[in-house]
């Protein structure tokens, strides 16, 4: 059987993902945004639970972490929150949260609420691959969990071989050597880093991530790639609007 | 080696390298390389000369008679208060400095509590004409006007943290993220053992000429090299680390961590991290850190800002998980008081954090015939604004 992950990236040749904070700019606003995002045409969802120090992180979703944190978010709380949300919701949901939270809440006990609400993968930034592949992998695998792992305009040949040979949903490509949120436009470096990586034959279908914030970054991303994901702008746009106009995001990213 | 680092990077369960793939290249070049590079003669050569001629070393392990007689013990001080800079930072950032120049880095990075080693560091990087950086949470800079001055003057440019408490762990994550954006030509010189692997051995291993002179020291005034005590105050860990280096393994040395209690263990205002931490993972290491139940890393409190940190080192979480080191929680007025007792006793001014070390004479018997050495890490210039407001000495 095929994870929502792997359908959708498997029908789909260029999709937009969508990252949020969980608990922002309301604690209550999760369901709302998610059904909105679907109902918009979005083809993948991240939904991030905050964390108090996230250092692979740009102002904008650290601050959207520090005020879901205010608004009481947790662990257990966004469990509650999702438990009815594959009755109207069916594209992917992927959980994006650093690993301390994780290991207090239960490595185990995570999956398994994973899985019980219907989630389909899972971004630990700073669970390294050596220690998942070493300690986790089965775990998260019998859960029916992908871990999606990252790499970045440093990463070697091998290791992004070895990180696509472990890889079963897609490969998280982060644009450029930053934190989220941090870029202005993609210039020639970047495009030829998504254009090299493309010309690796990859087993896994390649997703950018990090400084999408416009039609033009967009379109750039997925020239070469199989997708694109967008936090930080998106993060913006609900400061801005709360859940409303989530459509307009949409629409005005995908440059329709 | 039952206490030092496996090959692995763990202190038994404790250690290891929690980083985001970003960073991966900039702690993989390290950890490849570092050993190599501190075990190269060259190296050697420049570090000791550095150590000897510029931060004044070996610091004097100095029997303190007064103090020894008050307590009915022997006790030395180790003098890390009379290096260059005013405390063992340097010993650190001479090492580090050294290294990023042999990995061809060109742009320094480094956070800062109180000052200290941001000051140690924006030293090094005015000594070897490198660009300097340092984060430095915003409520620190405004409690710690002199030592943003200080960096200042030593031609380094100092970032406000303006995220998450605005302190240290904000500082911290900071120097990573900026770590992160440039990844190619800029070295990380981290203030403890703490962070991912090989941070932690790194610092301990440019920190352990400490006990290494302990030792030497030592056999030379009372014909023995170990002593029965080994004292260190604890934040991230680093004098405590060096000072113990070269006794982890011999268990007839005692070891005794002070921890900052604050306002008391139990109040809520307290940076005793192995008292009320948990398991867990901070600043890309897994050690023992306050958080809460949701696993949020929560602000620490200790009038001492070098102590105020919400972690461990993980050489000191295995410690304390072995057992091998005793850990004691020294509350903020014990420090003040054990520290202006130095004042009075020996005529030696300590950092807040050694004060909290110096405390254990009131909480401690120790024999008559044994010998206690404590690491005196820093001098209390710096804290003077602290001893006054908390004494009304003026």
């Amino acid at each position: 059987m095929k994870n929502r992950i792997q359908k959708t990236l498997a029908n789909n040749q260029k999709i937009v993902s969508i990252y949020f904070t969980a608990g922002f700019p309301n604690l209550n606003d999760t369901c709302t945004i998610l059904e909105k995002l679907e109902k918009a045409g979005v083809d993948m969802v991240e939904i991030g639970l905050p964390f108090s120090d996230p250092l692979a992180d740009g102002p904008t979703i650290q601050e959207s972490s520090t005020q879901a944190l205010k608004n009481g978010m947790t662990a257990v709380r966004l469990f509650e929150q999702l438990k009815d949300i594959r009755k109207t919701v069916s594209i992917p949901l992927v959980l994006m949260g650093y690993f301390n939270p994780i290991l207090q809440f239960g490595v185990e006990a995570f999956c398994q609420q994973c899985k019980a609400v219907g989630i389909d993968g899972l971004i630990i930034p700073d669970l390294p691959v050596d220690v998942y592949e070493n300690e986790y992998k089965h775990l998260f695998e019998s859960y029916g969990l992908l871990n999606i792992l990252l790499i970045t305009p440093q990463t070697s040949d091998t290791r992004i071989r070895t990180i696509d040979s472990i890889s079963k949903g897609f490969v998280y490509m982060v644009s450029s050597a930053s934190v989220t949120g941090s870029q202005k436009g993609f210039g020639e470096a970047q495009t030829a880093y998504f254009q090299r990586i493309a010309s690796m034959g990859l087993k896994n279908p390649l997703v950018v991530g990090f400084g999408i914030s416009s039609p033009e970054t967009f379109a750039q991303a997925i020239e070469h790639t199989n997708g694109a994901i967008i936090g930080s702008a998106f993060i913006k746009h609900l400061r801005e609007f709360g859940v409303e106009k989530i459509d307009q995001f949409i629409e005005k990213i995908r440059g329709h | 080696m039952k206490y030092n680092i496996d090959s692995r990077g763990y202190y038994g369960k404790f250690g290891g390298a929690y980083i985001p793939e970003m960073l991966y290249p900039n702690v993989e070049e390290l950890r490849e390389n570092y050993l190599t590079v501190m075990e190269d003669p060259s190296f050697q050569k420049e570090f000791n000369s550095l150590l000897k001629d510029y931060v004044g070393r070996p610091s004097p392990l100095y029997f303190a008679s007064r103090l020894s007689a008050k307590y009915e013990t022997q006790i030395y001080l180790k003098r890390e208060d009379l290096n260059h800079t005013g405390a063992h930072k340097i010993n650190n950032t001479i090492g580090q400095i050294l290294m990023a120049e042999r990995l061809g880095k060109k742009r320094i990075i480094a956070e800062t509590g109180a000052g200290q080693h941001g000051v140690a560091t924006a030293t090094v990087c005015a000594l070897k004409g490198l660009e300097c950086v340092v984060y430095m949470g915003e409520i620190d800079i405004e409690r710690q006007a002199p030592n943003v001055a200080r960096m200042k003057m030593l031609g380094a440019t100092v970032i406000p943290a303006r995220s998450g408490s605005k302190t240290l762990k904000d500082a911290t994550n900071e120097a990573i993220r900026d770590w992160i954006n440039n990844p190619i030509d800029t070295h990380y010189i981290i203030g403890s053992v703490v962070g991912p692997h090989p941070y932690p051995d790194m610092v301990a291993k440019f920190q352990s000429v400490v006990s290494a002179e302990i030792k030497s020291q030592l056999l030379t005034q009372t014909g023995k090299d170990a002593p029965d005590y080994v004292v260190a105050c604890v934040g991230g860990g680093s004098n405590a680390a060096g000072a113990y280096y070269h006794y982890l393994e011999n268990t007839d040395v005692k070891l005794i961590a002070v921890e900052a209690a604050g306002y008391g263990v139990n109040s809520g205002e307290s940076a005793a991290t192995s008292v009320l931490g948990k398991e867990g993972i901070i600043h890309g290491s897994k050690t023992l850190l306050m958080q809460t139940d949701d696993g949020q890393i929560t602000e620490p409190y200790s009038i001492s800002a070098g102590l105020d940190y919400p972690g461990i080192g993980p050489m000191h979480a295995h410690l304390f998980d072995t057992g091998r080191a005793e850990f004691v929680a020294i509350t903020d007025n014990d420090a003040m008081n054990a520290g202006l007792e130095l004042c009075k006793l020996e005529g030696i001014i300590p950092a807040i954090e050694s004060a909290h070390a110096l405390a254990i004479f009131e909480k401690k018997c120790f024999g008559k015939d044994e010998v206690v050495v404590l690491s005196l890490s820093g001098r209390g210039d710096k804290d003077l604004a602290t001893y006054i407001s908390h004494f009304n000495l003026i």
